[in-house]
């Protein structure tokens, strides 16, 4: 998994225990969004573990930092996260996408205790974010909007429009990433729709833009601490390029595919590869 | 880079799950893509005839038309908006599109550019929607429980609600000749073949009779059809008898066929629908019957005015009353009072 430099070596056994919660949620269903929540882990354990303010006891809490999921069908992904902080008990995760679950396949806020928007239809959650930054600046509140959204989301003019609105409104409260793992429903995304030069485009569009390997924790670290620290009264938009499957090499491998099919048996070699990649 | 041996995991597996989806029962004959194939053959003859998408190729069947004909196949991203405006413009230069992408997603997200772009400047746009009604697991966001009221609110829109794969296969030649916007609500994958034992044929516009019965009239479209037969068959053996009237065109409705139907003395009427309650087949027979005098018992089945669940697709059909065993069990129970 990802090599730590030494000071984060926390964070990469939380990114472990998150991908680990991921794995053993998709063995309940034998399939799913598997691949974006390995690759996603990095980002989620530092936004969880290094970057924001929140209270596992009290999701609600007025003071805390908001996390909006706009992708919602990471929600697999996030509940690892939320059950590693303790704001969903470890044993839910066997209940993930079956019948009277908190933990549906499409994540939602009247479902889940931490999950801040209904997500599933695409292309949403930005425009939330907008308001709720400008509701904490209303309210003279410091906590800060993170909101995580995909690379196919860019296709979406809503996200766009959000984006201009943001930085016209300065807030400078949004930290946004983008998950760039270059896949979504038919293919590619940079075949699907091309995107690129994306750096360029989110500056034009007034945002302070990092673009990082999304698997280096290293950087996460950086770019999160830098997007906090940033002066410049503009929104922040984290690009992390990241690779589907990560951590499981056999994963890594196999061709990508938006959803994926696990044999019974592999789930059992997958967390075995993610305990290996632990000791490395 | 396979990984070698398959040691058992020994863990039970859980038996509900929203990723239960097909709506295909055990052991049913069904067929694959069905609209891809068929939409490949109208193609053949039919030069103008295009396909578009929002990055929902693979997951609309459209991707069979994609492999035969590559260069009249567009991908147009993620974004459902562009979809339809786009749809218009090549329909404005004399094509046919067949645009497809999910039924929350054009109904609700593209609302105004299908009212405004396609239907408005009367387009000839083939819309066509998989997961419509309840038909997946993931909860409101996927779950289309409105779309033929949105759809039927629309003037100049032709609304279509097949109920298999042989239906399909019909439906897709007749809307790809008819002249307008139509808004066809798509089967994906597996689909099952049903009717064709009935020797039924597809015409727009008309309801058919698909069995008689003198106890009730089932009047049903889409996969309702098929929960309709599936209790008819239930029902005979506890000596009811129920006629089931199939009705795939909800706009224009067939007012002859459902009028006589509906006015042979002596059945109760239920309209059965994979729909909510608001503002689709039901609630549009309903105001037909009124409207021309004809007042026999009425019942309706369909989706509760409320949001659904998330869950797997079997639960949730028997929880809100769609499955065949819903259906008959309130039949029963309403004819017995
Ligand atoms: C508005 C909307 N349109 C279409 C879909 C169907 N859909 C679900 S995921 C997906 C791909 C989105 O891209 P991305 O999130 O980058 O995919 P991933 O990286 O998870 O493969 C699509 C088209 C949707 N959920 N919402
Ligand atoms: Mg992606």
């Amino acid at each position: 998994m990802t090599p730590s430099k030494g000071h984060n070596k926390e964070l990469a056994e939380r990114a472990y225990r998150v991908r680990r919660n991921a794995v053993r949620m998709g063995e309940v269903q034998g399939q799913g969004y598997i691949a974006q929540a390995l690759d996603i882990a990095d980002v989620l354990a530092t936004a969880y573990f290094h970057a924001m303010r929140y209270r596992p006891e009290d999701p609600n809490w007025e003071g805390r930092d908001r996390f909006l999921l706009s992708n919602g069908h990471y929600a697999i992904a996030l509940y690892a996260a939320l059950i590693e902080a303790g704001i969903i008990p470890e044993e839910e995760l066997e209940t993930y996408g079956s019948d009277e679950s908190r933990l549906p396949m499409s994540g939602m806020a009247s479902y889940t205790p931490g999950m801040e928007m209904s997500g599933g239809s695409l292309g949403v959650g930005m425009s939330i974010a907008v308001g709720m930054a400008m509701g904490l600046k209303r309210k003279k509140s410091d906590s800060r909007v993170y909101i995580l959204f995909s690379d196919g989301e860019l296709d979406e003019g809503s996200v766009w429009e959000a984006m201009m609105s943001a930085a016209h409104h300065k807030l400078d409260n949004i930290i946004a990433v983008v998950d760039v793992n270059n896949q979504q429903a038919d293919g590619p995304s940079t075949q699907v729709m091309a995107f690129e030069p994306l750096g360029q485009k989110l500056e034009a569009f007034g945002w302070f833009v990092q673009r990082i390997d999304g698997n280096d924790l290293d950087a996460v670290v950086d770019a999160f601490d830098a997007a906090k620290d940033h002066k410049a009264p503009k929104p922040r938009i984290i690009v992390a390029d990241t690779l589907m499957g990560k951590g499981v090499p056999f994963l890594e491998a196999r061709e990508k595919n938006h959803f994926i099919r696990v044999d019974a048996h592999e789930w059992q070699l997958a967390l075995a590869a993610l305990d290996e990649g632990r000791l490395a | 880079m396979k990984p070698a041996a398959p040691p058992p995991t020994g863990k039970p597996r859980l038996t509900t799950s929203a990723m239960i989806a097909s709506i295909a029962g055990e052991g049913q004959k069904t067929k694959p893509a069905p609209f891809g194939h068929a939409l490949v053959e109208v193609a053949k003859t039919r030069p103008d005839v295009l396909g578009m998408t929002a990055d929902l190729g693979k997951y609309t069947d459209l991707h069979i038309f994609g492999q035969a004909f590559p260069d009249r196949y567009y991908q147009m991203g993620m974004a459902e908006q562009l979809l339809f405006g786009a749809a218009s413009g090549l329909a404005a230069e004399g094509f046919t599109p067949f645009a497809t992408t999910y039924a929350v997603f054009a109904t609700r997200r593209a609302y105004d550019f299908i009212h405004q772009t396609i239907a408005e400047e009367d387009r000839n746009v083939k819309i066509v929607c998989a997961l419509p009604g309840l038909t997946s697991g993931y909860g409101p966001s996927h779950q289309a429980a409105e779309d033929l009221a949105l759809m039927r609110a629309m003037p100049n829109m032709t609304v279509i609600d097949p109920c298999d794969a042989h239906e399909i296969e019909q439906v897709v030649p007749a809307i790809a000749a008819h002249r307008g916007p139509v808004y066809m609500r798509l089967l994906r994958g597996q689909v099952p073949v049903v009717l064709d034992e009935y020797g039924y044929t597809f015409e727009l516009g008309r309801a058919k009779t698909l069995r008689g019965g003198d106890d009730v009239l089932i009047i049903s479209s889409g996969i309702m059809t098929m929960r309709a037969l599936d209790a008819a068959e239930e029902l005979k053996a506890d000596r009811i008898g129920a006629a089931v009237l199939h009705v795939p065109t909800i706009k224009p409705l067939d007012t002859e066929t459902i009028l006589r139907e509906a006015g042979k003395t002596g059945r109760m009427v239920v309209v059965a629908e994979n729909h909510t309650v608001v503002g689709g087949l039901g609630e549009a027979v309903a105001g037909l019957l009124l409207r021309s005098g004809v007042y026999p018992a009425f019942r309706q089945i369909g989706l509760p005015d409320e949001f659904l669940a998330a869950g797997a697709l079997p639960t949730l059909h028997d929880r809100y009353g769609i499955s065949t065993a819903a259906v008959v069990s309130r039949i029963k129970e309403w004819l017995s009072r």
